[in-house]
């Protein structure tokens, strides 16, 4: 099973998110923004990191790479696409998922062992864990506030589209607690948390972020 | 731009601008020069003229200005490394002294390259901007050894925790630190922060950066083979940090004077992170013969020591030198601290594939000159010679001063001013301990940083030493520790050297791994004065013979001096650094307690020291009497010891025993995970709670009997404390400290003093661990 990781410049997380996808059980590919073709993988992530150095709005330069061209297209037809932080604002920006993410409301940059809800165990992403299971992830970032207009946010709660909630506290004053959300096809996932860092009890807080990896993995073998 | 004393880039001869060229300065010898305002003294000016025979060009005089500036030259302090040198030769290590960074073999042929540097100055003055480039200069250090850097620390002093200076400076320097490191993607695994009256106005942020390569990945920078490229790549130079290390690093600030923020320089860790991810791919496709990156003094700096350090001469271009701000003169150029920068040497023939690797990164690359034969610096600008000069004298021919010293005339007395020795309430004192603005959790600070990018992070503040792994099949790890208690070193500097270094040691020591080599930022007065200068001499000394007597080498290290507003010196604060290996990663061992029924025992021996203590600081406001008795065959021991246990996997957890004793250790383990204790002290309470006698350890174990054996073999003495559990720490018969108050006073400090995140966005107290 190929999941490509793409680098952008100003990618950080791409070698945790390649060694998560390994630990799962898959083979991560590394994608080059410049390029155009994906390579023929089965998923894609799109790694935490500073791309462009968050210059302009975060995600805003990186939602342009050609490679984006590419992964759009195929996210419309299902290919299952995971953004995390970063990666997050560029599926965001690129238009693949609503709203934003702004800076947060403290205004600083704010790492902490997190504990999450998930809401949605049904995604291209999120199969291996239950509805209501509460998981505890790095978080990380200091421009993760999610925001959207108020009429949004109700639609994508009443279509059951926020996937993972703060639990015990919002680390940057994300609307309505929300740490994560899904297309209306529950194949492309961004959240903020950082999974690919719990993946090993000798460097996370838990492994309880191996659960994005290896779902995709079977979620792949089903479609 | 605001008017700099070296703007004329021309001088006026008979009203019309004329560049400064190495013509004219030969026949235009009474020509007046402002080598005053660009930090050089007159005999200094005079050496000069006797080196080049004229006097020199304004672009000359620039050069030899930063170059021979006390941050550049070492002036005052390179006579004491002498001690340094004297050192016994080491195997582990692979570069010493004098490169960009040491190099340390760690096994399995892995070479680690680690250094501290401070930006005291810089982050005074323009606190986010000096925080992050200091933090941007130290990883390129790192980077030109061609490592693959990893990880930073921080370790930062300010004055006390409620001067309003120190709400001006803190929040921009945290926030500098981990906006650059953060964005680079390096994890921040640990460093210091402490208060006191004597960094006010003089804040100290010394910056870590540790690297990891293959042996035969080493560069080293010099310029070799005649005709080769000089290449200059990354950001394009401005006008920012111009005279940086001469006006803002090597003079005491004055409240009277200038502002100087026009000499700090503006980072931009995107363009940092292109760099490095350029360079290791230039590296690893074999593209340069030679590599130094632009620091402090700029490309004075980096031509000056390539070509010193080669075998021929250098001539550069440069008006070949990508600008920012076209109207920077000659002389600003090659002065300009302008971050983000790298000089490499390259073969003609490898040129192209240079720079289409730069191309790959967005990388602005650009050839500006080539080694030549002969011994000669040049430098072209405008098609007119305006640098002609032997490069070994700009890199390396600055003066040498013997500074006078004396022994401080306070000290005798200071060191008679014996501390009191008896707590009048333990509870209370312990309380006042841990919720002090040096015990109370760092939290507020810590979260601001990334500790988990790279997927390496094993160990992380507020643990004792930070733990990485460095390879995922052999699980071959190393762990760094920063101490550096100023407290010690005022009381006595040669012990308080050795004091910090044993603090290091040990920290690394009981994670678990074993200490390897040294590197130093020494932090210290004005030179000019003898009783600092002593001082210096003192510590750098201590440290020498404390590395001699663990058997570990110093790697390198930085000097900064002139840490001064007015006429008072900052306590000497020698920050020592140690690197430590360990083979299997999986056996560190980490300070926090989780599980109930432990023992609890305590390693080493107590005495009623509290000379220089955090309790005698905090209860008592008293600095005095003499710091702890060292004793390094103790710690080695005690290093030995747990080296052993950490093997065969016999410890729960290790914690250093240092500023606040036993009550500040166990704190910190009950709180890592909200797990209690029940303990039994006996005899004088005060110095069970509060001494900081060294070469202590406080440990937990399923199999105490195991320890004990150990340890009776070891030489080490054990105490058995208590038992783990519990939602309290409780001291038999004496007081009883329930982790809920001990957490409300410990994690409130530094939010009640610089805002707390919580009040924007939600309710989570700072500290506490989300257990899954």
């Amino acid at each position: 099973m190929r999941i490509g990781v793409i680098t952008f410049p100003g990618s950080l997380d791409d070698v945790d998110a390649a060694r998560a996808v390994r630990l799962a059980g898959g083979e991560a590919v590394a994608l080059w923004h410049a390029d155009d073709d994906l390579s023929g993988v089965d998923a894609v992530v799109l790694p935490g990191g500073f791309s462009y150095g968050d210059y302009l709005r975060a995600g805003a330069i990186a939602a342009r790479a050609p490679l984006m061209r590419s992964v759009v297209d195929r996210a419309h037809a299902g290919l299952p696409v995971l953004g995390i932080c970063n990666g997050f604002q560029v599926l965001c920006e690129a238009g693949l998922l609503p709203g934003a993410l702004t800076r947060n409301g403290h205004l600083h940059f704010r790492n902490r062992d997190q504990a999450l809800l998930v809401e949605r165990a049904d995604t291209a992403w999120t199969s291996a864990y239950t509805t209501g299971q509460r998981i505890v992830v790095p978080v990380k970032n200091g421009e993760g506030r999610y925001v959207a207009a108020p009429a949004e946010l109700d639609r994508l709660e009443g279509e059951g589209r926020v996937v993972v909630r703060y639990a015990d506290g919002n680390p940057n004053g994300s609307s309505r607690d929300i740490a994560g959300v899904t297309s209306a096809d529950g194949r492309v996932v961004g959240l903020m948390p950082h999974p690919e860092h719990a993946v090993e009890d000798l460097t996370g807080p838990s492994v309880d972020g191996l659960g994005f990896f290896t779902s995709v993995l079977s979620s792949v073998v089903t479609a | 731009m605001t008017a700099h004393p070296t703007s004329p880039g021309t001088s006026q001869v008979g009203g019309v601008p004329q560049l400064d060229t190495v013509e004219l300065a030969a026949t235009t010898a009474d020509t007046e020069q402002p080598y005053a305002e660009l930090g050089l003294r007159p005999e200094e000016y005079q050496e000069i003229r006797e080196i080049l025979g004229r006097r020199p060009t304004t672009a000359e005089l620039a050069m030899y200005s930063v170059m021979w500036s006390e941050h550049c030259s070492y002036k005052s302090s390179r006579v004491h490394f002498r001690h340094f040198a004297d050192l016994p030769a080491s195997d582990a290590l692979l570069v010493g002294i004098g490169e960009n960074a040491g190099v340390v073999d760690v096994g399995d042929g892995y070479a680690v390259t680690f250094k501290v540097e401070s930006h005291n100055h810089p982050s005074y003055v323009e606190p986010y901007q000096g925080a992050a480039t200091g933090v941007g200069g130290i990883v390129r250090d790192i980077l030109t050894m061609g490592a693959r850097p990893v990880a930073v620390m921080d370790s930062l002093r300010f004055g006390a925790a409620d001067a309003p200076d120190t709400a001006r400076v803190l929040p921009g320097i945290v926030a500098g630190v981990g906006g650059y490191g953060n964005c680079l993607g390096l994890p921040n695994i640990g460093g210091e922060l402490l208060f006191d009256d004597c960094y006010l106005g003089n804040p100290l942020v010394n910056a870590l950066c540790v690297g990891v390569m293959r042996h035969g990945d080493i560069r080293l920078a010099k310029a070799e083979g005649l005709g080769n490229k000089v290449v200059l790549f990354g950001a394009r130079t401005g006008g920012d940090g111009i005279g940086g290390v001469s006006v803002l690093a090597s003079e005491t600030f004055d409240a009277e004077g200038p502002a100087k923020r026009p000499a700090v320089q503006v980072g931009d860790p995107f363009t940092e992170k292109l760099l490095i991810e350029a360079c290791l791919e230039i590296f690893a496709a074999d593209l340069v013969t030679g590599i130094q990156d632009l620091g402090g003094a700029g490309l004075s700096c980096a031509t000056s020591e390539l070509a010193s350090a080669g075998t021929g001469g250098m001539h550069v271009d440069l008006d070949t030198v990508p600008l920012r701000d076209s109207t920077l003169t000659a002389a600003e150029i090659l002065m300009s601290e302008s971050q983000e920068r790298m000089c490499a040497i390259v073969e003609p023939a490898k040129v192209e594939e240079f720079l289409a690797v730069c191309r790959k990164w967005d990388v602005l690359a650009t050839v500006i000159g080539e080694v030549t034969d002969g011994d000669r610096l040049t430098i072209d600008w405008h098609g007119e010679r305006i640098v002609d000069v032997p490069p070994r004298t700009v890199a390396h021919g600055g003066p040498l001063y013997h500074r006078p010293m004396t022994r401080p005339a306070d000290l005798d007395g200071l060191q008679a001013d014996a501390p009191p020795s008896s707590s009048a309430d333990l509870r209370a004192d312990w309380l006042a301990v841990v919720s002090s603005p040096d015990g109370a959790d760092k939290s507020w600070v810590t979260e601001q940083y990334d500790r988990y990018v790279r997927g390496n992070t094993v160990l992380a503040q507020p643990e004792d030493a930070g733990v990485l792994r460095i390879d995922e099949q052999t699980h071959r790890g190393i762990a760094l520790s920063l101490d550096g208690n100023g407290r010690f070193a005022r009381l006595d500097p040669y012990t308080g050297a050795q004091l910090n270094l044993a603090e290091a040691y040990r920290n690394v020591a009981v994670s678990g791994a074993r200490p390897l080599a040294v590197t130093n930022c020494m932090n210290f007065g004005s030179p000019e004065n003898p009783e600092v200068m002593w001082q210096f001499a003192e510590a750098v000394r201590g440290l020498a013979d404390g590395c001699r007597a663990l058997g570990l080498p110093v790697t390198g290290g930085n000097v900064s001096l002139y840490n001064q507003t007015g006429d008072t010196a900052i306590n000497p604060t020698p920050v020592i650094g140690v690197l430590g290996v360990l083979d299997d990663v999986r056996r560190r061992v980490p300070t926090g307690w989780r599980a109930d029924g432990e023992t609890v025992l305590l390693l080493g021996e107590t005495g009623a020291e509290f000379g220089g203590s955090a309790w005698a600081s905090v209860v008592h406001r008293h600095l005095g009497g003499l710091p702890p008795a060292l004793d390094l065959p103790a710690e080695q021991a005690l290093a030995g010891l747990i080296g052993t246990l950490a093997t065969d996997g016999t410890l729960s957890s290790a914690h250093d025993l240092a500023d606040g004793g036993l009550a500040q250790a166990v704190t910190e383990s009950a709180l890592r995970h909200g797990t209690g204790a029940r303990l039994r002290l006996t005899g004088d309470l005060t110095a069970a709670l509060f001494a900081e006698s060294v070469a202590r350890a406080v440990v937990t174990t399923t199999r105490p009997d195991a320890v004990r054996a150990a340890a009776a073999a070891a030489g080490v003495p054990v105490t058995e404390l208590g038992v783990t559990g519990g939602d309290a720490l409780v001291v038999e018969d004496v007081l009883d400290l329930p982790l809920a108050e001990l957490r409300a006073a410990w994690s409130a400090t530094l939010p009640a003093l610089f805002g707390s995140p919580e009040a924007a966005v939600g309710t989570v107290p700072a500290g506490t661990v989300p257990t899954s």
